[in-house]
C-alpha cells in the first residue's frame, strides 16, 4: 500500500508561498475597501446589507456584471448611494467593463484585479479553478484564458526558478507557451541566472486525449470525484456516509493520512486495506489495557489524540467506502465497465451499441449515455451514419429536444462525430500503407484528415501500446503500470505520451503518433542545451493541463514517478473528469 | 601684486560681494525688453520674448515675433506670432513654453519653437478674457493659474494631466486684486490674494481671510508678494513700504524691515547663495536694487538629477554629448543609451525632407532591437508629424504586436490593428480593436472583417450570446451560417418564446434553417418537436395535468401511469417509438405502479424484444421476488444463469451453469457463493470444473 517514492526522488517545491502571495494582494485590495464587515455568496439575488459599501469579488463573466449592475440600478431606483468595487479573479476582461457601460453603471463602480490564477490544492497539484476553459476555448473557441494561463507559468518561472526543458502538444498549449516566452523575454533578466527547480515542463492540451477521461474512474481518488463530486480539493460528505443526519466537509489531500494511503489505489483493494488498518487501531486502542497509571498518562497525552485523529479520518472514508460500493459494485456497473473496455479495445463493438442503446431507452443518467456514446465515437472514428442517427434520435425521445444542441455541440468538439464518407477508406489505407514507405502514407492520411479530423485512437493505441497485453489475471495489488488506474485494461493515452517524452526527452520517434493525433504542427520540444538543472531538479517534472485533468491521470503519473525515480507537480485548469466533461457540452433549459 | 580683495565691495557690516561677469549675452535685443513678455526657465533653461504689441499704443496690424534664447542669448528660435493676443508666457519642468492667450487658450511649444498642443482654460473665460495668468511649479508638475475679468480664478495644477479647478468667489472682489501669487502646501495650490489691507487664502473649497503674525499696523494695500521657488517663505510689501517676510503658511514670521520707499515695486523675488544658510529677498524699483536678509535657517535646494540634466541636452538635440555622459556613468541602457536614442528618432521623424523609407531605416539602423526603444512611441510621434506612411513602417519595427495597436486605431487603420490585436494573443486587446470597428464600419463591413478572423469572431460571439442576442442571428445569417441559425432559433424556442405558438414558430424556423443546412436529420427532429409540443398541449387540454417540456419516452410514461393506456400507445405509434423502448418504458412504469397484474398481461401480449431477465430485474428492484421468479422462468437459456442469481437461486443457478458447461457463468455463481449457506454449492461447481478439465 501507499508506495514510498524512491529515496533519490526529489522534494516538492513548496507551493505555499503562492498561497501567501494571493492573500497578501486580496488584504492589500480589501483594505482599501477599508473595513470589510460580511461577506456574502454571488448569487442571483438582491443584497441585503445596510453597508454604504458593496464589494463584489467575481470571476470575469458577462453574467456576474448583469447581476452587479442590476444590484446598482435597483438602488439608484430606491434612491439609494453607496459605492460599489467589483474585484475581478484572475483578471478584468473589457467585455465585462462593456456591459456595465451598457447597463448604465459604469460610473458608479470602480474596479481592480486580484490576479489570483494558482491554487495548492495539493503538495503536488496547483488548480487555475477555471472550469469554463474547457468549454470557453474547446467549445466556443474562446481564447481568452490563454493570457491567464502564460501568466500563471510566468508566475511559477518567477518564482521557481526558469524552466529548461519544455515539451507540449496542442493547439492551446502552443498559443499558451508562445505568449509566456513573450512575457519571459518581456520581463528579460528576472529568472536569468537562476537555478532551475523544475526541470521539465509539459503541457498538453485536454483535447489531445478525450479517451481518458471520458472513461470512469476505479482509483479511491477518482472514484470520489465520480461519485461525490471533489470541490476545491474537498468534498462534502452526506448522511449516508457520515451515518448521521449531517454532512460532514472534508480535505482531501496529503495532510489527511489514511486518504493519502489509498487515494492513488484501485478500488478493490481500498476496502480490505482499511478495515486491515480498523483493526491494528483497535489493537492500539486495546494496549491500554494492563497499563499502569504513569503509562496510561503518557498513553493519552502522546497517543490518544493521534489515534482518535485517524480512527475519525478511518471513519470516513470506511463510510465513503460502503456508500460506493453499495453503487458501483453492482451488476449495472460490473456491466458498464466492461463495455468501456470493449470499447477501448475494439471489440463487440455491436453489442456496446445495442447496450448504449438499452441505457439510453432505459433513462439511465443523460450524462452517461452521453458519455458512452461520445467514447464509442471517439475509439471508432465517428459513429457510422445509421447508428450516429438512430442513437441520437433514441437519446433525444429520452431526454429531451433541446439536446439538439448538446448534439452539435459535441459535434464541433469533435467528441461525437459520425464517420465521414472519406473514412470508409480506412482499410485501403491500411493497405496502402503496407505498400508504400510510412512517409506517403501520412500524406494520404493527412488528405482524408482534411475532410474530417479524426481521432485515430485504434491506430494510436497500438502505435503506444495502451491496451497491455495480460497473461493471467491482472494483479491490482502490485500494479506493473500505468493500465492499473483502469484495472489493467488502458493505459491513459495522456500519461503515456509524457512518459515517452520524457524517455526520449522530445517527440523524435513519436511522428507518426503526433501525425495520428492531429497535431503534426503543433507538438514542441524546447529543450535548453547547458542544462544547468541539478540532478535533482531534473528529475522534477510539472504536467500542464489545458482543459483539465482528472485524478486517474494524476494517479497514474504519481505511479510512473514511484517506478522511475520522478516527482511529479501538476498544473490544471480545473480537476475534471467525464460528467464534468459532459456538463460542459450539454445543453440544459435554463 | 594684486590685491585679491580689489574687486569686492561691502554689502551691509559683514557681507562682501563682487561682480564677475561669467559669459556675455549673445543676443543682439532690437527693442527694449520693458515692451516684453519675458520668461525664463528654471534651473537655466531657455528664455522667451515676446514683443508685445497688444499695447494700445502699438498698432496692431504688426504681428509680433516670438524668440527663444538660451541662457546665454544664443538664439534657439524665432517665428511669427499669428495666434491671439497673449497675457503671460512661461516655462514649464519640461521646458515647454507656455502662452496663455487672452481668450485662456494656452498653446505649448517645444525649445526650438514647435508647436505642440493647445488647451483651454474653460469656457467661462471666452467671454470674461483673462486678466492675468501665472504659471508655477510644483512638485507633480506645472500648474497654470488665471483671473478672470470677472475676477475669479482658475487653475491648473499640472497641465500634463489637465484638470481645471475654478476657485470660488472673493467676497465682494469688485475689481482685480492688488497683488496675487499661487501657493503650493500639503501638496494642495491655494491663491493667496490681496484686496485692500485684507489677505484671503483661496482654495478649491474656500476662500478665507489670514493675517500675517506681527504684521505693522496702519496697511492699507499689499503692493507686491513674492513667494520662494520650493513654497517654503512669503514676502509681503506693503503702501506704508514696510517688508513682511515669514512662512508661506503664514504661521511664523521671520523679519520686517521698513524701507520707506512707498512705490510700488517692479519686482521682488526670494533669492540666496548656494549652500548658503542666508535667504534674502531682492526688490527692485525703476532704479534701485534693495536686498534684505534675515537670520539663519537651512534651505533645501532640489539639485538636477542627471536624468533632467540629460532631459536638457536630449531637448538641445545634444545627442553624441548626452551619449556619452550616459556610456561614462556606465548608466544602464534602458534609463540611458536607449532613451537618448528614442529621443534622437522622435527628432528624425520629423525631419520632413526625408522620404519615409530612409527616415525608417535610418532609425532601425540606429536602433536595432535596443532594449527599451519603443518604436510604438517614435512611430507615434511621426504620426503626430503627420506622416502616417513612416508610423506604419516604424511600428513594423515594433516587435511586441499589442504595442502596435491603440496607434493603428488613432490612425484608423482598425483591420490592420485588428490583426495585430490577434497576433498579439491579448484578447481584450482585440475586443478593444472590435468595439472600434464596430463604431466605425458600418455593419456589413463589420461583420465581413470578422468573417476573416475566426479568433475575432468567436470573441464577439461570446459577447453578443449573452449580450446582443439579435446580432448574433444577424451575424450567422451574414455568413449563411444555416446550422448555427437552427441552433439560435431551438434555443429561442425554449428560452426566450413562452406561449406555445411562439415556441412552435421558432421551431419552424429552426427546422427551415436546417433543410437549408442540408442537416435533414436536425430539421425532422425539431419538425418530430412540433408535433410532439402542439400535442402535450393538447393533453393538457384534455387530461390535465403537466405535459409540456416532457421529452417524448416522459410523456408516454407520464400516461401510462395515468391509465391512459390507448393514448400512450398512439403516441408511441405517431412518433415511431421503437418496440424495445416501449417494452421497457411499459414495464418500469407498470411496476412503479406495481400494477403487477397487468404487467403480467403485458408481457404476454407478445414475445418480449427485450427478453424477460429486465422483467426480472425490476421486480427485483421492487423488492418483489415473487413476481421475479415467475419471469426467471421465462428467461432464455444464455440469461438464465444471470436471472437466477438475481432472484438469489444460487444452486439452480450453479446447475444451469454446469448443464452449459459455461466457465464464465460457473466463475459468476461462484463469486454469489458466500457464507455458509452456499458452500456446498461452491463445492458441486469446483467438483464440475475439475471433471471438466479432466476430459
Amino acid at each position: 500500500m501507499a508506495f514510498p517514492h524512491r529515496p533519490d526522488a526529489p522534494e516538492l517545491p513548496d507551493f505555499s508561498m503562492l498561497k501567501r502571495l494571493a492573500r497578501d494582494q486580496l488584504i492589500y485590495l480589501l483594505e482599501q475597501q477599508h473595513e470589510v464587515d460580511k461577506l456574502y455568496k454571488v448569487e442571483n439575488k438582491p443584497a441585503v446589507s445596510s453597508s454604504e459599501q458593496l464589494c463584489f469579488l467575481v470571476r470575469p463573466r458577462i453574467k456576474n456584471m448583469r447581476y452587479v449592475a442590476s444590484l446598482v440600478n435597483a438602488d439608484k431606483l430606491a434612491g439609494r448611494t453607496r459605492k460599489y468595487k467589483v474585484i475581478f479573479s484572475p483578471q478584468k476582461f473589457h467585455a465585462c467593463e462593456m456591459v456595465l457601460e451598457e447597463e448604465g453603471v459604469y460610473g458608479d463602480v470602480s474596479c481592480d484585479e486580484w490576479a489570483f490564477s494558482l491554487l495548492p490544492l495539493d503538495v503536488d497539484l496547483l488548480s487555475m479553478e477555471l472550469p469554463e476553459f474547457f468549454r470557453d476555448y474547446f467549445l466556443e473557441g474562446d481564447q481568452r484564458w490563454i493570457n491567464t494561463v502564460a501568466q500563471a507559468l510566468h508566475l511559477l518561472s518567477t518564482l521557481y526558478g526558469p524552466f529548461p526543458n519544455c515539451y507540449g502538444i496542442g493547439r492551446c498549449t502552443k498559443m499558451s507557451y508562445e505568449l509566456w516566452r513573450k512575457l519571459e523575454e518581456e520581463e528579460d533578466g528576472e529568472t536569468k541566472g537562476r537555478r532551475p527547480e523544475i526541470g521539465h515542463v509539459f503541457l498538453l492540451d485536454r483535447d489531445v486525449d478525450f479517451v481518458t477521461a471520458l472513461c470512469s474512474q476505479v482509483v479511491y481518488e477518482g472514484l470520489v470525484d465520480d461519485t461525490f463530486r471533489v470541490k476545491c480539493g474537498s468534498v462534502d460528505f452526506g448522511p449516508e456516509v457520515t451515518s448521521s443526519d449531517r454532512s460532514l466537509k472534508v480535505l482531501l489531500n496529503a495532510e489527511d493520512k489514511v486518504f493519502n494511503e489509498i487515494r492513488n489505489e484501485h478500488f478493490s483493494n481500498v476496502f480490505g486495506f482499511l478495515s486491515q488498518k480498523a483493526r491494528n487501531l483497535q489493537a492500539q486502542y486495546d494496549r491500554r489495557r494492563g497499563m499502569d497509571i504513569k503509562q496510561m498518562k503518557n498513553f493519552v497525552s502522546q497517543e490518544l489524540k493521534g489515534l482518535k485523529q485517524e480512527h475519525r479520518l478511518l471513519s470516513v472514508h470506511i463510510g465513503a467506502c460502503e456508500s460506493i460500493m453499495k453503487k458501483k459494485t453492482k451488476q449495472d456497473f460490473q456491466e458498464l465497465i466492461k463495455t468501456e473496455h470493449a470499447l477501448l479495445e475494439g471489440f463487440n463493438i455491436r453489442e456496446s451499441t445495442s447496450y448504449i442503446e438499452e441505457h439510453i431507452d432505459r433513462q439511465v443518467s443523460p450524462i452517461e449515455s452521453l458519455r458512452l456514446m461520445c467514447l464509442l465515437s471517439i475509439t471508432e472514428n465517428g459513429l457510422i451514419p445509421k447508428d450516429y442517427r438512430s442513437l441520437k434520435t433514441q437519446y433525444l425521445q429520452s431526454y429531451g429536444p433541446e439536446h439538439l444542441l448538446t448534439f452539435s455541440n459535441l459535434r464541433r468538439a469533435g467528441l461525437l462525430t459520425e464517420q465521414a464518407p472519406g473514412d470508409t477508406l480506412t482499410a485501403v489505407e491500411s493497405k496502402v500503407s503496407k505498400l508504400v514507405t510510412d512517409k506517403a502514407a501520412g500524406k494520404i492520411t493527412d488528405a482524408f484528415n482534411s475532410l474530417a479530423k479524426r481521432s485515430n485512437f485504434r491506430a494510436i493505441s497500438k502505435k503506444l501500446n495502451l491496451i497491455p497485453r495480460v497473461d493471467g489475471e491482472y494483479d491490482l495489488k502490485v500494479p506493473r503500470d500505468m493500465a492499473y488506474v483502469f484495472s489493467g485494461a488502458y493505459v491513459p493515452l495522456s500519461c503515456r505520451l509524457i512518459e515517452q517524452v520524457l524517455e526520449r526527452r522530445s517527440w523524435q520517434g513519436l511522428d507518426e503518433v503526433v501525425r495520428l493525433l492531429n497535431c503534426n504542427e503543433l507538438a514542441f520540444t524546447d529543450v535548453t542545451k547547458e542544462d544547468k538543472a541539478s540532478s535533482e531538479s531534473s528529475r522534477l517534472i510539472m504536467v500542464v493541463f489545458l482543459g483539465g485533468c482528472t485524478f486517474s491521470e494524476i494517479s497514474a503519473l504519481r505511479f510512473l514517478g514511484r517506478e522511475k525515480g520522478y516527482r511529479f507537480i501538476f498544473l490544471t485548469t480545473a480537476v475534471t473528469n467525464s460528467a464534468r466533461l459532459m456538463e460542459a457540452m450539454s445543453e440544459v433549459k435554463a | 601684486m594684486d590685491c585679491y580683495t580689489a574687486n569686492w565691495n561691502p554689502l551691509g557690516d559683514s557681507a562682501f560681494y563682487r561682480k564677475y561677469e561669467l559669459y556675455s549675452m549673445d543676443w543682439d535685443l532690437k527693442e527694449e525688453l520693458r515692451d516684453c513678455l519675458v520668461a525664463a526657465a528654471p534651473y537655466g533653461g531657455p528664455i522667451a520674448l515676446l514683443r508685445n504689441p497688444w499695447r494700445k499704443e502699438k498698432a496692431a496690424s504688426v504681428r509680433p515675433v516670438l524668440e527663444i534664447y538660451s541662457a546665454s542669448g544664443l538664439p534657439l528660435a524665432s517665428l511669427l506670432w499669428k495666434s491671439g493676443p497673449v497675457v503671460s508666457l512661461g516655462w514649464s519642468a519640461e521646458e515647454e513654453l507656455l502662452c496663455v492667450q487672452e481668450d485662456g487658450v494656452v498653446l505649448v511649444y517645444g525649445l526650438h519653437g514647435d508647436f505642440r498642443r493647445h488647451f483651454s482654460m474653460g469656457n467661462e473665460v471666452l467671454q470674461n478674457r483673462v486678466l492675468d495668468a501665472r504659471i508655477f511649479h510644483t512638485e507633480f508638475g506645472s500648474g497654470v493659474a488665471i483671473l478672470t475679468g470677472a475676477h475669479r480664478f482658475t487653475l491648473s495644477a499640472n497641465v500634463g494631466d489637465l484638470k481645471l479647478r475654478r476657485m470660488p468667489e472673493v467676497p465682494g472682489l469688485q475689481s482685480a486684486p492688488s497683488c496675487w501669487t499661487t501657493l503650493c502646501q500639503d501638496r494642495v495650490a491655494h491663491i493667496l490674494l490681496a484686496v485692500g489691507p485684507d489677505l484671503y487664502l483661496l482654495d478649491h473649497a474656500a476662500c478665507s481671510a489670514v493675517t500675517p503674525p506681527g504684521l505693522a499696523p496702519g496697511v492699507s494695500s499689499f503692493l507686491q508678494m513674492a513667494v520662494s521657488f520650493t513654497y517654503r517663505h512669503l514676502a509681503l510689501f506693503t503702501d506704508t513700504g514696510y517688508i513682511w517676510m515669514g512662512t508661506a503658511s503664514l504661521k511664523e514670521k521671520l523679519c520686517e524691515f521698513n524701507c520707506n520707499i512707498r512705490a510700488p515695486p517692479k519686482q521682488m523675488v526670494w533669492c540666496s547663495r548656494p549652500r548658503s544658510k542666508e535667504r534674502a529677498v531682492v526688490v527692485a524699483w525703476e532704479r534701485r536694487l534693495m536686498v534684505v536678509g534675515d537670520a539663519p535657517e537651512s534651505i533645501q535646494y532640489k539639485q538636477l538629477t542627471i536624468q533632467v540634466l540629460l532631459d536638457r541636452l536630449v531637448l538641445r538635440r545634444l545627442y553624441p554629448l548626452a551619449i556619452q555622459i550616459c556610456e561614462y556613468l556606465r548608466l544602464p541602457e534602458v534609463q540611458g543609451v536607449s532613451r537618448i536614442l528614442a529621443h534622437w528618432a522622435c527628432y528624425k521623424v520629423q525631419q520632413k525632407d526625408v522620404s519615409d523609407e530612409d527616415v525608417a531605416r535610418a532609425i532601425n539602423q540606429k536602433l536595432g532591437d535596443t532594449p527599451g526603444v519603443s518604436y510604438s512611441d517614435i512611430a507615434a510621434r511621426a504620426y503626430g508629424c503627420g506622416r502616417t506612411e513612416l508610423a506604419i513602417k516604424l511600428l513594423e519595427y515594433e516587435p511586441r504586436s499589442g504595442e502596435q495597436v491603440p496607434l493603428l486605431l488613432k490612425m484608423k487603420r482598425s483591420k490592420l490593428a485588428l490583426s495585430k490585436a490577434i497576433e498579439s494573443g491579448d484578447t481584450d486587446l482585440v475586443f478593444t480593436v472590435l468595439l472600434h470597428l464596430k463604431n466605425e464600419l458600418n455593419r456589413g463591413d463589420f461583420f465581413m472583417t470578422l468573417r476573416n478572423q475566426p479568433m475575432a469572431l468567436s470573441l464577439y460571439r461570446q459577447f453578443c450570446k449573452h449580450q446582443e442576442l439579435e446580432t448574433l442571428k444577424d451575424l450567422y445569417n451574414q455568413d449563411d451560417n444555416h446550422q448555427e441559425l437552427g441552433s439560435f432559433h431551438i434555443r429561442a424556442s425554449y428560452a426566450a418564446e413562452e406561449r406555445i405558438e411562439g415556441r412552435v414558430a421558432a421551431l419552424q424556423s429552426a427546422a427551415d434553417a436546417f433543410y437549408k443546412a442540408k442537416n435533414e436529420f436536425a430539421a425532422k427532429a425539431t419538425e418530430d418537436q412540433m408535433r410532439l409540443l402542439r400535442l402535450q398541449r393538447r393533453l393538457e387540454d384534455e387530461l390535465g395535468g403537466h405535459f409540456v417540456d416532457l421529452s417524448l419516452h416522459d410523456t408516454v410514461t407520464t400516461l401510462v401511469l395515468g391509465g391512459h393506456s390507448k393514448r400512450a400507445e398512439q403516441l408511441a405509434r405517431d412518433f415511431r417509438i421503437p418496440d424495445k423502448r416501449l417494452w421497457w418504458l411499459k414495464l418500469t412504469a407498470l411496476a412503479d405502479l406495481e400494477d403487477w397484474e397487468e404487467l403480467e398481461k403485458f408481457s404476454k401480449s407478445k414475445k418480449s424484444p427485450i427478453g424477460y431477465l429486465p422483467f426480472v430485474e425490476i421486480c427485483m428492484k421492487q423488492h418483489n421476488k415473487y413476481e421475479a421468479k415467475k419471469y426467471a422462468s421465462r428467461v432464455g437459456p444464455e440469461q438464465k444463469v444471470k436471472a437466477l442469481l438475481l432472484v438469489g437461486d444460487v444452486a439452480q443457478a450453479a446447475d444451469v451453469a454446469i448443464e452449459h458447461r459455461n466457465e464464465a457463468e460457473l466463475t459468476l455463481v461462484l463469486s454469489h457463493c458466500t457464507g455458509a449457506t452456499d458452500a456446498a454449492t461452491a463445492d458441486k461447481i469446483q467438483r464440475a470444473r475439475a471433471q471438466a478439465q479432466k476430459k
